[in-house]
């Protein structure tokens, strides 16, 4: 590749481009204004001809910087694949001649558009440099799994199976876990009618015989530092020894706790032996072995049992569990069945309010449970007592609708899971009250003790979603994790029962082998997969303001001990937030920079204040308000000619810059279209809209100091489905300027 | 011709929607190879019909933007669409695919700039909107829909043969329309299959107590979806098939087709969630004067679904009745749907009208025994089974169970996994 930067400008009069808009003028523009060096126009470029057209200047002429002018970006992107080179694109279809009306009257303002966006995409592509990917790592082809339950036993092995080394580290004596201690697990195949095998004991056999697998018992993750590709973590045992390994990426599976069924003395929890949880009930039927089931308080065999559904969950009483722990209604299937087995005689009863036995398993286990006999009583149980015979269970009978009560042998809590996560990087502080009325009222405590112990900048865990589960916050991704190279799996993430955990294991396993991949390829993780530029970093100006690593969504960025900043390359997502962040304008990308996107604010002709021709500054995240406005115009939405669209990859990336720049200039309006923020949030760079909207939120003070008004500056939320709102908002800001004047600062 | 390249060390993924679409991307980005193969023209499958997802009530065409791009960066990836799977023979780390694929008519040539339907006068019902094609019918030259991937044109097949076909060829500047392109069948080489075929709503007519096919203001959860989509049948409203009055008191009517012995005996999981989710539709267009109302057996909103469940309830114009409806009658005059029953909480008769009735109708599986092209185990309601003797196959998604789309990306996920450590296991053979 030439050491000299060329730009190439290509301009496509297909589509109807050459139709609307003078070629000659473009090309003009290309090469006066936009000093490109070489210029060339296509009826169809994206042909093959037409792209060998291109490949011809970049193999033959040193033409090394792109900037091709005709669909957008999203479209045609296979076609106009090119290595090596930096690329831009000019988007006249969608972003100017689909956007605009037909019509004599308008072709003097669609032209300016065009030209203007052959202006900006030159300077744009001027301003970029090939990326080359981030060496700060090697590949390492091993993985850590914290935990020794099902899902990190699954875990190991797959990881294995695929090729990886694994460090298994469990902190109590023995593999197996929750699971482990099963008498046998919910039925996983058809006819799913029995209970069967829990499968732990192979589990542990394969990774005992598995020679990639280190395992660590009595053991805990004292310290995690680095980065996927250079995790280096520190172990310690029970005895106070402690060692270091490196590993590639990390799964952390460290399951769940039983729920403290201490909390519900309603239910004679605590007060009488024969009232036990689900997880109790497993080690009576363990020690029964399929023999008959003895009461613990008199060793009787029991002929009856109750199951109490939702024991202490889907509940907002203090000290209950708000959700719904999603296997307990199987389960209870499950564990009635062990008393059937031993006696198809005993009276089962499962008191429930809704049945949740979902999927194709599920409903045919519960009829399975109907066919053996088990009694399924849609019931609110308000009270276990001691009677004559054993307990009496007392209910408000929901068919019925009348109170009513019931006797057992045994009571059986259907209670939940409880996530064994660490803490929350972002919890919020509570304070002194808050504290103080949390230990008076006894509430339900989510583990304090960390699991990884991050040695990072924001904190020592993976962040929770809700309710101290560490579930990715995204319904198409759900191993989106705000960690790079860390992916939870498991009741940890989210409640789940052990078939749904291996299956999380497995994807897990997958995305942290992929992220080890990546990072050894110096490549971004989801959702910019690929993506070979990382935050390039000029020291000398940085103030050690600490804001890049302060709002950064992944908590990628550390600081050294003089506070500059270390970006550990393998953790960044390159959402640019950083850069956005930067009041001084040290961080950049090869090819996404102040200056790529502040090139091409500045080539923007701004007319002068008489010929009444305001301009208005469009900055649309990439992924959902870019898209919006160009299916928009493929569905006919016009928008302003006044408009000059930018796409940034988040709104997060926003440096405000760009803002003063554009007024300064003689930009009438500014408008920023990003994602939805809040606790629905929809930007996939997580806070990026949310520190756009903050930051823009100050910017007000600026426009005092320019004495601009207020309203020339507006950010929304916009979807991928706003395709006739986000042209309109283009549109409202036109109004706007209409209504307020033209801005005083153009030259 | 189209040409694919595939080896042993090549993972066949079938069906493109969101499952089929994960494995194939996951995979392709662990370096694998990966041919994708699509039934319809265009890959994403049943989610670029809904309009929101629950629980967080965003849009899943977000998400698919994002796997589309993956998927047009991404060089390991071969998509094929109009394109199905009709023969697969060997085992294990070589396998055989015969791949059928449907002429589209329209070449890579194609710069979706539209003038070929622009030129067409033929129209046809538009599938994408389910039984509301009716409504709004699309062109014999079609882009599926907006986001449709890839961005290329299609021909109604119906169309051939006419003057509108030499028309939508004649106004096309790019000769990206062949009228000659015929079926073909490609012979590939694999070494693992991953079966992301996905559902299909059960048949609602089947259900004959509910008059699907006799009561014009009883639909389906999938129609009621597209009615809220603003380039959709309904251009966004909600509104009656049989009027077009504003649909402003839904019932809802849960287990359509599940739980039933008569039909599917599967709980079809997501649709509790769908009515919940459907009913926030009422209230986000019509505010207090629209009202849901939730027959059910079951609310099924597991796991922290729960809160959503609980948002719902809060909602004093949604309420919930415990019952599963007997049958639905007409009101020849109002054209309302009257549901009869029994409400088990309380055991009372009612007969009650709606403004509109819409089936949570259960989902089935896509693939069936008799068609399957290969040997797997599959079970008495269609789903593949995890069994050893299905070799290097592996279900994803609803394939496998009843899921939601969360829970078929975990699935799809997992199972790239599997197909990944067989085509690894083959490159270590071959050195």
């Amino acid at each position: 590749m030439a050491d000299e930067k060329k730009v190439g400008a290509y301009i496509c009069s297909g589509c109807g481009i050459g139709d609307r808009l003078n070629m000659k003028q473009l090309e003009m523009t290309a090469t006066r204004d936009g000093k490109a060096k070489v210029c060339k126009t296509h009826d169809f470029l994206c042909s093959k001809a037409g792209v060998q057209m291109i490949q011809d200047d970049i193999d033959n002429d040193g033409v090394n910087q792109l900037a091709i002018a005709a669909c957008s970006r999203r479209a045609k992107v296979e076609a106009f694949n090119f290595s090596d080179v930096s690329q831009t694109r000019i988007n006249l279809r969608e972003g100017v001649i689909w956007a605009r009306p037909e019509g004599d009257e308008h072709t003097e303002t669609t032209q300016e558009m065009a030209d203007d966006y052959v202006r900006m995409g030159c300077h744009e592509v001027k301003a970029m440099t090939v990326p080359t990917g981030s060496d700060e790592q090697p590949l390492v082809k091993s993985v850590l799994v914290v935990g020794g339950g099902i899902t990190g036993l699954t875990a190991a092995v797959e990881s294995f199976k695929t090729g990886y080394s694994v460090t298994l580290v469990e902190k109590s004596g023995a593999l197996g876990g929750m699971a482990g201690d099963l008498y046998k697990r919910v039925p996983t195949r058809a006819p799913y009618a029995e209970p069967e095998e829990t499968g732990v004991a192979e589990l542990i056999e394969a990774v005992n015989a598995a020679d990639g697998i280190s395992v660590h018992l009595n053991t805990t993750v004292t310290k995690t530092a680095g980065a996927p590709g250079r995790f280096e973590i520190d172990l310690s045992t029970e005895s106070g020894s402690t060692e270091t390994t490196t590993v590639g990426a990390i799964v952390q599976a460290s399951g769940m706790k039983a729920y403290d069924a201490n909390q519900l003395p309603e239910f004679a929890y605590g007060k009488n032996a024969d009232v036990v949880t689900n997880v109790e009930l497993e080690a009576l039927a363990k020690a029964a072995n399929g023999g008959s089931m003895k009461r613990p308080s008199d060793g009787k065999e029991i002929k009856s049992v109750t199951f109490i559904q939702c024991a202490g969950q889907r509940s907002e009483k203090e000290g209950h569990l708000s959700y719904c722990s999603g296997f307990c209604c199987n389960t209870s299937i499950k564990q009635a069945m062990y008393f059937k087995e031993s006696n198809p005689n005993a009276d089962t009863t499962i008191l429930f309010t809704d049945l949740r036995t979902p999927g194709a398993g599920g409903e045919d286990f519960y009829r399975s449970g109907q066919k053996k006999g088990i009694l399924f009583s849609k019931g609110e149980v308000s009270e276990v007592v001691p009677s004559a015979e054993g307990l009496e269970v007392k209910f408000n009978d929901l068919i019925l609708g009348e109170e009513t009560s019931m006797q057992a042998d045994l009571v059986v809590l259907a209670t939940g899971q409880v996530p064994n996560s660490g803490p929350d990087p972002y919890a919020a502080v509570p304070t002194k009250e808050e504290k103080e009325a949390a230990e008076a009222s006894n509430t339900v405590e989510i583990s304090v003790e960390s699991i990884l112990n991050l040695d990072y900048r924001q904190g020592t865990d993976l962040p929770h979603l809700s309710n101290g589960f560490t579930d990715s916050h995204f319904i198409c991704f759900p191993y989106e994790t705000r960690r790079t190279g860390i992916y939870s799996a498991g009741p940890v993430r989210r409640p789940m029962d052990t078939l749904q955990a291996q299956d999380d294991a497995m994807g897990a396993a997958l995305k942290a082998i992929q992220s080890a991949e990546n990072a050894g390829q110096g490549r971004a993780a989801h959702p910019r997969s690929g993506d070979l530029s990382y935050p390039l970093f000029r020291k000398e100006g940085c103030t050690q303001c600490k804001r890049c690593t302060v709002e950064c969504p992944f908590g990628a960025i550390n600081e050294d001990e003089r506070g500059f900043p270390q970006f550990n390359e393998s953790r960044c997502r390159r959402c640019g937030t950083c850069m956005g962040a930067c009041p001084v304008r040290v961080i950049s990308f090869d090819n996404y920079s102040v200056d790529t996107v502040g090139n091409q604010i500045k080539n923007v002709d701004i007319p002068d204040e008489f010929d009444e021709k305001p301009r208005i500054l469009v900055l649309a995240c990439e992924n959902d308000a870019y898209p919006a406005l160009d299916m928009g115009a493929k569905n006919g939405y016009h928008y302003s000619q006044w408009a000059r669209v930018i796409p940034v990859r988040c709104l997060g990336s926003v440096n405000t810059v760009w803002l003063t720049d554009a007024l300064s200039e003689g930009y009438d309006g500014v408008v920023l279209m990003g994602c939805q923020k809040g606790d629905d949030y929809q930007c996939h760079f997580v806070k990026g809209s949310e520190m756009a909207t903050m930051r823009m939120s100050k910017i007000a003070d600026t426009l005092q100091q320019l004495n601009l008004e207020e309203e020339r500056v507006s950010t929304y939320e916009v979807a991928i489905t706003d395709i006739q709102r986000a042209p309109q908002l283009i549109n409202d800001m036109a109004d706007t300027i209409e209504k307020i004047g033209m801005s005083p600062f153009k030259f | 011709m189209t040409e694919v390249i595939a080896t042993n060390q090549t993972i066949l993924v079938v069906g493109g929607g969101v499952s089929g679409m994960t494995a194939a991307l996951e995979a392709a980005e662990m370096g694998k190879k990966v041919v994708l193969v699509e039934k319809r023209a265009f890959i994403g499958g049943r989610i670029t019909q809904l309009y929101k997802y629950f629980p967080k009530l965003c849009h899943p065409t977000c998400g698919l933007e994002i796997n589309q791009r993956r998927a047009k960066m991404n060089p390991n990836l071969t998509i094929l669409t109009l394109a199905q799977v009709t023969d697969l023979t060997g085992s294990e780390g070589n396998y055989s695919a015969k791949v059928t694929i449907s002429p589209r008519y329209v070449n890579e040539n194609c710069t979706a700039c539209g003038d070929c339907a622009k030129a067409v006068d033929a129209e046809f019902d538009n599938e994408f909107n389910y039984g509301l094609g009716a409504m709004k019918k699309r062109k014999g030259a079609y882009l599926p829909y907006n986001m449709a991937h890839p961005q290329t044109y299609v021909l109604d097949p119906a169309m051939i043969g006419t003057e509108d076909a030499e028309k939508a060829k004649a106004a096309c500047k790019y000769n990206a329309i062949d009228l000659e392109m015929q079926e073909e069948v490609l012979e590939l080489n694999i070494g693992a299959v991953i079966w992301a075929t996905g559902w299909r709503p059960y048949d609602a007519a089947k259900i004959q107590p509910y008059g699907y096919d006799r009561i014009a203001n009883v639909i389906t959860s999938v129609e009621f979806e597209r009615m809220m989509d603003a380039s959709g049948p309904t251009g966004g409203k909600l509104i009656r098939p049989s009027d077009g009055k504003e649909a402003k008191d839904v019932a809802f009517i849960q287990c359509a087709g599940s739980r039933d012995r008569n039909h599917l005996k599967h709980c079809s999981r997501i649709c509790c969630m769908a009515s919940l989710k459907q009913s926030t539709y009422v209230s986000e267009q019509f505010a207090d004067s629209g009202k849901s109302t939730i027959y059910y057996i079951d609310i099924r909103a597991i796991d922290r679904f729960e809160d959503f469940y609980k948002k719902v309830q809060a909602n004093k114009n949604v309420s919930f009745v415990k019952s599963k409806v007997a049958n639905i009658i007409e009101d020849k005059a109002t054209g309302n749907p009257i549901l009869r029953g029994v409400d088990t909480e309380g055991y009372h008769r009612y007969e009650q009208p709606h403004d509109l009735v819409v089936l949570a109708i259960g989902m089935e599986p896509s693939l069936n025994e008799a068609g399957f092209p290969g040997e797997v185990v599959i079970n008495e309601h269609g789903f593949i089974e995890r069994d050893e003797s299905n070799g290097a196959i592996f279900a994803a998604g609803c394939a496998a169970d009843a899921l939601d789309v969360n829970r078929a990306v975990q699935s799809a996920t997992a199972a790239s996994l599997r197909a990944i450590q067989v085509v690894n296991r083959v490159a270590g053979a071959e050195g």
